[in-house]
């Protein structure tokens, strides 16, 4: 049972390492600051998530569970409402999106 | 009152479940933190329903499953997106109504849209939600309403 568990975590903490990895690639490949925004999306709400989950079924019934859920629970308020603030300024601040090569020429 | 008592029973609880003593000294300690965090919440004026959306709960428990398949299938396509040698985006803004009837509601409105990968809610406004979409498909996703309706379901209860 606990082996199954231990599986099932290396494989959550593998596909949380692998959405991080696609995740910044986009960050590099993205050509503007919004775009950019929806690659780092990836990282920080299914990396974090999955990690997050491994971690939690390595903890067993313990205190560390209950942080871990509370840290969970805290990064899916507080992500969104920072990637809100975080797109507003870049609306008021910057010139406006990228949308298409051809726009990006003129 | 209720609502008080609410606050400083769950920082209570909170405390406990991140400091696991249970030495009397600090306990006393802990239960006088959690006093001096409702006390200044009162003095803020920020219990209310706004601030302790307890309507919400049960509403949220059901809608959060769905949420949670909805992130994981757009992550996907994200992520299949940016592996593309092409990079095949199509950055749009759109707006979509949000009928919400309360803040809260129009609240986790917005964050699901922005909690999702390829949407961002980048303004919210009366009665619509101005969008960033990565693709044409999300844009039209989101478009079909489907998540402000089970927004809606969730803030009725």
């Amino acid at each position: 049972m606990s082996q199954a568990l231990d599986m099932l975590s290396v494989l959550l903490l593998f596909f949380g390492v692998l959405f991080i990895l696609v995740g910044s690639i986009g960050l590099l490949r993205m050509p503007d600051v919004f775009t950019r925004m929806h690659a780092a999306g990836i990282t920080d709400t299914i990396g974090a998530a999955a990690i997050i989950l491994g971690l939690m079924l390595v903890a067993g019934w313990t205190i560390v569970l209950i942080k871990l859920l509370i840290v969970l629970l805290f990064l899916m308020l507080l992500n969104p409402t920072a990637c809100h603030a975080l797109a507003r300024a870049a609306v008021h601040g910057i010139r406006s999106p990228w949308q298409g090569e051809s726009e990006q020429q003129q | 009152m209720l609502r008080l008592l609410i606050l400083f029973s769950l920082t209570i609880v909170l405390w406990i479940a991140l400091s696991g003593h249970f030495d009397p000294f600090l306990l006393s300690l802990g239960l006088l933190s959690a006093a001096t965090v409702t006390l200044v919440s009162h003095r803020m004026g920020i219990i209310d329903a706004e601030g302790q959306p307890l309507g919400l709960i049960p509403g949220l428990l059901r809608y959060a499953p769905w949420l949670a398949k909805e992130m994981v299938r757009a992550c996907i396509d994200v992520a299949w997106r940016i592996t593309r040698p092409s990079l095949p985006i199509q950055p749009t803004i759109i707006r979509v109504p949000a009928n919400q009837q309360t803040v809260p509601g129009r609240v986790s409105f917005a964050n699901s849209i922005t909690l999702t990968p390829g949407t961002i809610s980048l303004d919210v406004l009366e009665k619509e939600i101005e969008v960033h979409a990565l693709t044409t498909e999300s844009a039209a996703d989101l478009k079909s309403g489907e998540m402000g309706k089970r927004v809606e379901h969730l803030e009725s209860g």
